[in-house]
């Protein structure tokens, strides 16, 4: 090998090292590393039937939790998802939210329908016994508490969303008062994923 | 001729207004990658020791961040055991990588903190010289 292939070499060699690497876009969302595979539940679905996370395999869950009484986080959280669904387009389709009660006291599946569905129609409820819920909210690390006013009484708890790939891993967590564009940007690319 | 006393205040002024204007004007460079994380790892062992009876303070109740200089906040698990580490539930060896773009105060439930609750401020970049200064304050 003479010197000038030796040279050749070297150079395409610093070439390929120099070469910007083509990396994921990245998400605006908090990302989990590695990401895990989302815990399973099986709840009462607002829709009739059940909310299995495994149905959903091959679309993208952003999966909540909340309550219908709540008069702050969630129906911001909602309305923002409602809009950043709108402004996906036809690719909401692939899109599935998933909101979980902390209050199944009150939360009945016809209530959640009737809740969800003033925000967006395709919407998902999940509720269900108060021990079960427990287990699903001790899963995804969610934390509740119920605070007792007079007659009545509210919850307050995580406001973040989880966002599920297609795969059903459990990929990131968009904190509370983040926009629609920030859920349609990181919808986008789990989407094309 | 001068006193010493009033020399030596005049110095401590002089002093004084260099390194307010070194504060001030010095410009602060963004970063990029890496730099920008605060990271912040559950050790080994954790949990062993808090089962021990050991109060470990792993996340301050108050984190700050800054935008374009300190605005992505890391949080790593190398403990056995899952964590709930800020605001979610970490696997052991898992990391949670968490960028902020808007200067705001953020507050996360985090079952870690007496409180309830762990606190991050995002400050903007300081583009002024009044920031500039504030922001090398708040690193001393």
């Amino acid at each position: 090998m003479n010197a000038r292939t030796v040279r050749c070499l070297l150079l395409m060699l610093a070439a390929i090292v120099a070469a910007p690497v083509a990396s994921a876009p990245a998400l605006k969302a908090g990302v989990f590393d590695p990401p895990r595979d989302a815990p399973r539940f099986s709840l009462q679905s607002s829709g009739g039937g059940k909310v299995d996370l495994r149905s959903y395999r091959g679309k993208v869950v952003i999966l909540g939790f909340g309550f219908t009484w709540c008069t702050d986080v969630c129906p911001v959280t909602l309305a923002t998802l409602a809009q950043a669904r709108r402004k996906l387009g036809a690719a909401a389709d692939d899109a599935q939210v998933v909101y979980v009660t902390v209050d199944p006291e009150r939360d009945d599946p016809a209530r959640m329908k009737e809740y969800l569905h003033a925000f967006d129609p395709t919407f998902i409820g999940g509720t269900g016994g108060a021990a079960e819920l427990a287990a699903v909210r001790k899963d995804y690390g969610i934390v509740a508490e119920k605070h007792v006013k007079g007659s009545s009484y509210s919850v307050s708890h995580s406001s973040y969303t989880y966002l599920i790939d297609r795969r059903g891993r459990l990929r990131a967590l968009m904190p509370y008062g983040r926009g629609a564009d920030d859920y349609v940007h990181d919808l986008r690319i789990l989407l094309a994923e | 001729m001068r006193s010493p006393l009033r020399s030596v205040l005049l110095a401590c002024g002089a002093v004084g207004i260099a390194v307010l204007a070194w504060a001030g004007l010095a410009p602060i460079e963004t970063r990029t990658g890496a730099d920008r994380e605060q990271l912040f790892e559950i050790p080994r062992g954790t949990w062993a020791r808090r089962m021990s009876g050991e109060d470990l303070g792993i996340l301050p109740d108050e984190i700050r961040l800054t935008l374009g200089i300190r605005d992505i906040l890391v949080l790593r698990n190398l403990d056995e055991v899952p964590q709930i580490f800020g605001p979610t539930l970490m696997m052991p060896g898992q990391s949670f990588r968490l960028p902020f773009e808007q200067a705001a105060e953020y507050q996360f439930a985090c079952t870690a903190h007496a409180s309830g609750q762990m606190r991050v401020i995002v400050y903007a970049y300081p583009a002024t010289p009044w920031a500039r200064i504030m922001w090398r304050a708040r690193r001393l």
